[in-house]
């Protein structure tokens, strides 16, 4: 099998004094969609803020690209070829939706037919393209957010809950816009809480409890599994 | 449960006109320079006096401002509390007035050029030393103690206290009386109004500076970059961009502007002294606070309100001189407890 875009070896990260990981293996492949998912607190946001480098672990390996990046330096890892949506989206909102996306496109201007694409994706931006993104709602800001990470062309996407709190209609847009990336062959490591987008977008889950990976395996299995949900999250989703 | 398949509905979004009200609230800020002048107006009632106070109002708040906007910046991007500051406007006065002083046949000519000369002569090498001074501070003070103000502020003033000494040791520890260049010592006549040539090159140094400011703030990356980085750090360095180099520059630059102000206030006030950077720091705090951290455009508003108020009380009532500022701040805290225009953080 050729190597993942990213594995996690025995990764353990700590906040202070608390054990957050323990132990964490994880393998997201070339071009699929990997799902991470748990109940809350499981440590699902610290496994993607410690993979940008932003919580550093103290044991095991962080392997993009083949590269251990556990010791890189945070900028350096996003200049790599990671798109990173944090939980709290990390919208500049003194900065206009442009600067937003200005200071995204890294390494150099934005490209027109990226910024027409993101326009197609996520029509209000076009709108308040000049607008401070503090005045956006919080739909639009999650779509800034994931515009943010389209900016370049990435190797990796890490996407911390995009449909957390958000209207179905918003929903269905980030879901069609995560559809689209895919469709491209990107690689993308996936947070999310409501499980059926995450069955419609998700080619592997990998499922956290206590600081680990407990399970992982093809989506599609899980979906079709009740009561591997149940017994894995707790879940029981009518229907799914 | 299902993702609903129709996307969501085109956009085609109005901003509603803001109401009267919602203007005046943002526009607050800005228009309180204004009030304040015509209030001064109002109370002092003859033009010339008026005029005199105001000039040197506004000459005082952007010095201070000079002083200031470095250390608001330094503050935003990486909430570091840096007490030292004050030590880089007293070495830059010393080191400029020492220049000026070298350039003694300059300064004496009756020659506008010679005499601007030795002026940008004596700020570049007061900028150079304390960007240098700076650069070193921030490497051996300030870097250890990141994130933990109580210790930041023990750090930074035993590095204060440590530079104040320095300046006994190069230039002995007297006060340093001077003369401001002969071009610079006279005085226009306007509207009955003796209007001091030196008051007016402040105005106008501090006014290029604020737009300078404003123009690499707004229309460059490094200006998005630091603009970002005062909201939200983190995700700035998830973008990409080392903030740290920013930082460090940021740090740099404000050293150099405190050099500058220091200067520019030595030659306003005609004498220096080791611990002129420290008086000087509480009204460069108070124009801090009281702007809103991380903000250049509120600590410029702030500085002016600071020189204008000290200039028009200690006329119209001397007693209240040295507690106006202090009510200054107490009075804008109350309507905005963090300051007129709070930076948004995305934290």
């Amino acid at each position: 099998m050729a190597e993942p875009m990213l594995r996690l070896d025995g990764v353990q990260t700590d906040i202070g004094r608390y054990h957050i990981l323990s132990g964490v293996d994880l393998e997201v492949p070339r071009g699929e969609v990997t799902m991470l998912l748990g109940r809350n607190g499981v440590g699902k946001t610290t496994t993607l803020r410690t993979i940008m480098g932003h919580w550093r672990a103290k044991a095991g390996r962080v392997l993009f690209d083949g590269q251990d990046i556990a010791k890189v330096p945070t900028p350096a890892i996003a200049r790599m070829g990671v798109g990173f949506v944090p939980e709290d989206m990390g919208i500049f909102s003194d900065l206009t939706v442009e600067e937003n996306m200005t200071l995204a496109a890294v390494s150099g201007p934005l490209a027109p037919a990226r910024r027409d694409r993101i326009f197609a994706a996520f029509p209000p931006l076009a709108a308040f393209w000049r607008a401070p993104a503090g005045t956006l709602s919080g739909g639009q800001k999650q779509m800034l957010s994931i515009a943010r990470a389209m900016a370049e062309e990435r190797r990796l996407y890490l996407i911390d809950e995009p449909t957390k709190g958000l209207a179905p209609a918003i929903v269905s847009t980030m879901a069609q816009a995560l559809r689209e990336l895919k469709a491209e062959g990107a690689s993308m490591l996936l947070v999310e809480q409501n499980f059926a987008v995450a069955r419609a977008l998700g080619d592997r889950a990998a499922v956290m409890e206590g600081g680990r990976v407990i399970w992982t395996g093809a989506m599609a299995e899980l979906a079709n599994d009740a009561a591997l949900q149940e017994r894995l999250m707790g879940l029981s989703v009518e229907g799914a | 449960m299902s993702v609903q398949s129709e996307a969501a509905p085109a956009h085609r979004p109005t901003i509603a006109a803001l109401s009267p009200r919602d203007r005046l609230a943002r526009a607050a800020p800005f228009l309180l320079v204004p009030v304040l002048v015509l209030l001064g107006f109002a109370l002092i009632g003859s033009v010339p006096t008026w005029l005199t106070l105001t000039v040197s109002g506004l000459a005082m708040g952007m010095m201070i401002f000079i002083m200031a906007s470095g250390l608001t910046l330094v503050f935003g991007l990486m909430d570091v509390i840096n007490f030292g500051h004050g030590a880089f406007i007293s070495v830059g006065a010393f080191v400029g007035i020492s220049v000026l002083a070298a350039l003694g046949d300059w300064t004496g000519a009756a020659s506008l050029g010679l005499n601007m000369a030795a002026v940008l002569a004596a700020v570049m090498a007061a900028m150079a030393a304390t960007g240098a001074l700076g650069w070193g501070f921030e490497r051996v003070l300030v870097r250890p103690v990141y994130g933990a103000h109580l210790r930041q502020i023990l750090v930074t003033v035993g590095g204060l206290i440590v530079i104040e000494q320095m300046i006994h040791v190069v230039w002995g520890p007297d006060e340093i009386f001077l003369t401001r260049p002969e071009m610079l010592k006279g005085a226009t006549l306007f509207l009955g109004a003796a209007i001091e040539t030196y008051r007016l090159l402040a105005v106008a140094v501090g006014l290029v500076l604020f737009v300078a400011m404003r123009l690499v703030l707004r229309r460059t990356r490094i200006g998005l970059i630091v603009r970002a980085g005062v909201q939200n750090g983190e995700m700035v360095e998830a973008l990409g961009y080392r903030l740290r180099l920013v930082f460090i520059g940021t740090f740099v630059a404000g050293s150099a502007l405190a050099g500058l102000g220091g200067v520019m206030w030595g030659l306003y006030q005609e004498v220096i002294t080791a611990g002129m950077g420290e008086q000087m720091m509480i009204l460069v705090f108070i124009v801090v606070i009281i702007g809103g951290l991380g903000s250049v455009e509120g600590a410029f508003i702030g500085a002016l309100m600071v020189g204008l108020l000290q200039n028009y009380v200690a006329f119209l009532a001397p007693k209240l001189a040295l507690v106006s500022n202090i009510g200054l701040m107490t009075v804008i805290l109350m309507w905005r407890p963090e300051g007129m225009l709070p930076v948004v953080r995305a934290k």
